[in-house]
This record gives structure tokens, C-alpha cells and sequence, in this order.
């Protein structure tokens, strides 16, 4: 069993089902599947139907993902289309100059 | 379009509560549309946007938004508790919501297309949370340092004042000054309905804040800077009346102090509310007169503020002393009170603000200026004269009557020296000096005195044990001719 430190809680911050929120979930999954196998879970947050829970987060941009563990907290405001961002961003991938 | 008096157009505004502010925006900022407030760093940007939520929600019952970039709610309600606001109170009873908003590039990758959707759904509920009337933005630039996108930033501004007008929220947004431009993202791009720019300079060690309504689409404003003071009564904007001449003309008398001096005065002296000018070379008895003027409106139980620029008030107490007009029993009885302090100590601003201040708490009937000339070593001419006209229409507002004295040197043609400040006053007695034979003989005469009568006759008179005493006129037929001005 996976320690639970290597687990990773992720939220998904959206503003309604806009394209970009799908697309931002689809390649979340997605990257999620690949790199992340069985040891992620994501919480998808609608702030429409939730706006208080935007402050807590300091929620600006949509959408915005949240890496709550593990800490430190990390966020990735976007669609999430580049990949190699989307790692860096989760701390999966060394940052590398120029990114 | 003329800015000298009020339009009475159907523009729609906010009032601050900034005493003076609503003033020169006659009535306010734009209801339900943004206002930029610009200015350089501790200029007053925040206290004034502050003041405007806190008023509103505490006198115009129009709960607000502070969405604060910045600082968080403990530091804000920290810096405005010296103007006496008290936010978490009125964060508790919910006609006040503060939001931070906290941006760290740091720990933000950006990857794909976004929005500030957040930002806008945080505004929303925080705005239906309380039913707010008003918003303030302090200072949304900061999020272009946190943010790298700046197409993505600048369109999403651009929509969220846009929204803000569709809810016709009045809204204050703050910024930074730039270098060319009011801000330094170039926002006043997207806010053109009303600019408000505030600066703090230092001149020769005097430090003076100013505000200008550089723009107000739809409506006249004041053009002019005006000087704003912070302090525990909040912002207060001066002049709070310069715009209009809207005095009331009191057809009252008040008596001069000396009835032979009112006798040359349509028989009753000086009109309430008025200005009086006493001018003259040193040592020719100006700061005696104005003492008998005091002496008199002390004896009729009115309240005196007399402020000195030369003299502390311990010797000008004791030299009237000694000229037969004892004020000491009026100070002692709380009737008169003295306002000592060196012109060169502050600017010309500062002192009028002061000047402001004091008579609002001693609410007098008489105000002397002795001498008003020595406040010609801070400023020009022209920088005085506009001080004056701001300090006599704030008197008259009040119904308080002014006297002056003037200092003029014997090189000079007496009625040249006081052309810069004479024409603001409705009384001007010229005081003047000869020697004749072994004696100096001392006259005085009433060079225009608006509004009534006046004598033309030049009267010679004496320094007595009890003051000055006009010599009946000589055995020559007096001179009948009297004219109206």
C-alpha cells in the first residue's frame, strides 16, 4: 500500500461547466492516469453552486487546480493543456530554465 | 462650460462623507460607475477609499465591499483606527465585508487559458452577502505581479468594471501613479468616468497632500489641487467652500472698539461677517486697534481667536497692556484665546488647515490675523492671496468677522503694497505716521469700507492711558462729503 504522504489531494476550482472547466478536468485525469496512477484523488469544486469556498483557497483565476497535499500547497491556474507545466506545477517534474 | 458654479445635471452621484470632497465634486462620486483614485505611494489612496465605504456605510446606509489585494482586514481596520473608523465592528453588523485577496506568483503556475472568474464570483457573493451599495479595489494592478498573462489580465479588467457598472456599484479603484500616466497598467484606460489624483510633496521641508479631480465625465468639478488633511476627524478637503459665493450679507454691525472710529464708519462700525484690512508702517498703533476691536466684542460676551505671527501672546498681552487696552481678563475668561506661530514653521496649507481647525473647535465670532503680511515669508503673493480667499470665505460661511493687519514698509506707496490681498476685503483703514515739528503725529483714515457710508475725513489720533483716542477734527470746517462704495 502506498504510504499515505505519497498520496495526492487535489481540487479542481471551476466556475460552472464551461468548456474550460471540461477541458481543465479531462486533462487533469488525464495526466493524473498517467503520472499518478492509484495513489490521487480530485475534488471538483463549482463555485457557482459554492462561492464561499473560493476565499479559503484564495481562488481568483478559473480554473485553478490545487495541489492540498502533499505540502506545500500548489497551484496551477489554466486549462491545464501543457503537460510538462501541469508536472512542474504538481512538483512531478524538476523545473527546468525556461519553463 | 463654465466650473465656477454648481450644474444641477442629472448625473446621479455617491457622496463621499469626506468633508470638502463633495464639495468640489458637487454632491459626490459617480453612482453606480467606477472612480479611479491615483496616486504615489502614502498619498492617501486607502484612507480615502476607506472613508468612502465607512461613510457610506455608517451615514448614507450603503453597505461596501473592500476588496483588498494588500493588506489583510486586521492591518486595514490597524491603520484607520486614528481616524477613528472601527471596521470589524461594522464588519460585524455586516455593512462592511473586507476581502483579501492574496496573490503569490511564487506558488502559481500558470498553464492554458484562464479567466478571473473567481475573482468576480468572490465579488459577487461578497456583495449579495451584505446588499452592498459601494466597492473599493485596493489596488487591483497588484495582480499584474502576480499574474504573467497580461492580455489575459488587462481584458478580464476590463470586463470586471464592466460589471460592475451593470451592477451599478459606485466603485473606487486605487492605483499606483505611473510614470507618464495616472497608473501604472495605464487602468484609467477603462476607468473615464471620473480620476482623482492625489499627491504628497515636500517643498522646503513643508509637507503638503493635494488632491485634483483630474477628470468627472458628465459633471463640473473644482480643477484647482486642493490641500486634504488626515488626521482623527478623517479626510478633510479645503476649502470646503471657495466654489461659491454664497455667503449670506448680514446687514449687522459691529462696533469697531472705539465709537469715533465708528462714527466715521456710517455711525456704527464694521458689518458682521466682514473682512477689515488695518494697514500701516510699524509702530503706527495697527495691533492696538485690532486690540480695542477685541476689547469690544470680549465686553459683549463674543468669542475672540487671535492669531499671531509675530509676537508670542505674552507679549502682545503685556505691550496692550501698556497701551491702556488690557486683554488679559477676556483670555482668563475663556473669551479670548491667542494662536501663536511662525509663519516659516509650516506652508501656507498647513497653516490654513490649522487655522481651519482651530476655529471649527473655538467656534469664535472675531478672528484677527496680526500681522497677515508676515505670512509673505512661505509663500507669494499669489500663493497668500489665494490662501486668504480661501480663509475669509470659510469665515464669512460661519458669520465670523475678520480683521487683518498689514505690515507695510515706508519705501513703498502704501496702497501698492496690499493691491495682492485688498480686494478680498470690505474695510480697509490705512494707518500712517509723519513726524511733525518734534512730535509723531499718527492718522488714520477709511480707504473703502463696501456697502455703507463712510467718512473721507483723515483723523489724527494719540496713544492715551486707555488706548488710542481720535483728536476731534481741527478747527478747519470738517469736511462733509461722504460717499458710497
Amino acid at each position: 500500500m502506498t504510504p499515505p504522504t505519497d498520496n495526492f489531494a487535489l481540487r479542481l476550482y471551476v466556475a460552472g461547466q464551461t468548456p474550460k472547466a471540461a477541458r481543465a478536468f479531462a486533462n487533469l485525469r488525464r495526466i493524473c492516469d498517467e503520472h499518478l496512477a492509484g495513489r490521487y484523488s480530485i475534488e471538483v469544486i463549482d463555485l457557482i453552486e459554492n462561492p464561499a469556498l473560493g476565499r479559503g483557497d484564495q481562488i481568483l483565476a478559473l480554473p485553478t487546480l490545487v495541489r492540498r497535499l502533499p505540502t506545500p500547497i500548489k497551484k496551477i491556474i489554466g486549462d491545464l493543456s501543457n503537460t510538462e507545466r501541469v508536472l512542474v506545477g504538481l512538483d512531478l517534474r524538476p523545473r527546468r530554465a525556461g519553463v | 462650460m463654465s466650473t465656477k458654479k454648481p450644474a444641477h445635471s442629472e448625473l446621479a452621484k455617491a457622496p463621499t462623507g469626506i468633508s470638502g470632497l463633495d464639495d468640489i465634486t458637487y454632491g459626490g462620486l459617480p453612482q453606480g460607475r467606477p472612480t479611479l483614485v491615483s496616486g504615489g505611494p502614502g498619498s492617501g489612496k486607502t484612507l480615502l477609499g476607506v472613508s468612502f465605504l465607512v461613510e457610506g456605510a455608517q451615514r448614507y446606509d450603503e453597505p461596501g465591499v473592500l476588496l483588498t489585494f494588500e493588506e489583510n482586514v486586521d492591518e486595514l481596520a490597524q491603520d484607520v483606527r486614528s481616524l477613528g473608523y472601527d471596521l470589524h465592528k461594522l464588519c460585524e453588523e455586516k455593512k462592511l465585508l473586507v476581502d483579501y485577496i492574496h496573490v503569490d506568483r511564487a506558488e502559481i503556475e500558470e498553464t492554458g487559458e484562464y479567466d478571473l472568474e473567481g475573482l468576480f464570483v468572490r465579488l459577487d457573493h461578497a456583495i449579495q452577502q451584505i446588499g452592498a451599495k459601494r466597492v473599493m479595489l485596493d489596488t487591483i494592478e497588484t495582480l499584474f505581479g502576480g499574474l504573467k498573462d497580461t492580455g489575459i489580465l488587462r481584458a478580464e479588467l476590463r470586463r470586471l468594471f464592466r460589471w460592475l457598472r451593470d451592477r451599478k456599484m459606485t466603485t473606487i479603484v486605487t492605483a499606483e501613479r505611473g510614470e507618464q500616466q495616472f497608473t501604472r497598467q495605464g487602468l484609467e484606460e477603462y476607468i473615464s468616468d471620473a480620476v482623482i489624483s492625489l499627491d504628497h510633496r515636500v517643498h522646503e521641508q513643508i509637507s503638503t497632500r493635494r488632491i485634483r479631480v483630474v477628470k468627472y465625465r458628465g459633471s463640473t468639478h473644482g480643477t484647482n489641487e486642493y490641500p486634504f488633511l488626515i488626521d482623527r476627524g478623517g479626510i478633510t478637503v479645503l476649502p470646503v467652500t471657495s466654489l461659491l459665493l454664497e455667503h449670506e450679507a448680514t446687514s449687522e454691525r459691529v462696533p469697531s472698539g472705539l465709537p469715533a472710529l465708528d462714527e466715521m464708519l456710517g455711525g456704527k462700525g464694521f458689518y458682521r461677517a466682514s473682512t477689515v484690512l488695518m494697514s500701516g508702517t510699524a509702530g503706527t498703533g495697527k495691533t492696538t486697534l485690532a486690540a480695542h476691536f477685541v476689547a469690544a466684542a470680549c465686553a459683549r460676551g463674543e468669542k475672540c481667536l487671535y492669531f499671531l505671527f509675530e509676537e508670542s501672546p505674552q507679549q502682545m498681552l503685556r505691550n496692550m497692556r501698556s497701551a491702556g487696552v488690557d486683554l488679559q481678563p477676556w483670555v482668563d475668561k475663556g473669551l479670548l484665546q491667542f494662536h501663536a506661530d511662525r509663519p516659516s514653521r509650516h506652508g501656507l496649507e498647513t497653516h490654513l488647515l490649522e487655522m481651519h481647525h482651530t476655529v471649527e473647535v473655538f467656534e469664535p465670532d472675531v478672528v484677527v490675523m496680526d500681522p497677515v503680511t508676515n505670512l509673505l515669508a512661505v509663500g507669494t503673493s499669489s500663493d497668500v492671496r489665494s490662501m486668504l480667499t480661501r480663509v475669509i470665505d470659510f469665515l464669512k460661511t460661519r458669520g465670523i468677522t475678520a480683521m487683518f493687519t498689514s505690515l507695510t514698509t515706508p519705501t513703498q506707496t502704501v496702497e501698492h503694497t496690499e493691491t495682492m490681498i485688498s480686494s478680498l476685503m470690505d474695510t480697509w483703514i490705512l494707518v500712517t505716521a509723519e513726524t511733525s515739528g518734534t512730535r509723531r503725529k499718527r492718522n488714520l483714515f477709511v480707504l473703502k469700507s463696501r456697502g455703507m457710508p463712510h467718512s473721507d475725513d483723515v483723523r489724527e489720533f494719540r496713544f492715551t492711558s486707555r488706548g488710542i483716542s481720535l483728536l476731534p477734527l481741527g478747527k478747519a470746517p470738517a469736511r462733509k462729503r461722504r460717499r458710497t462704495q
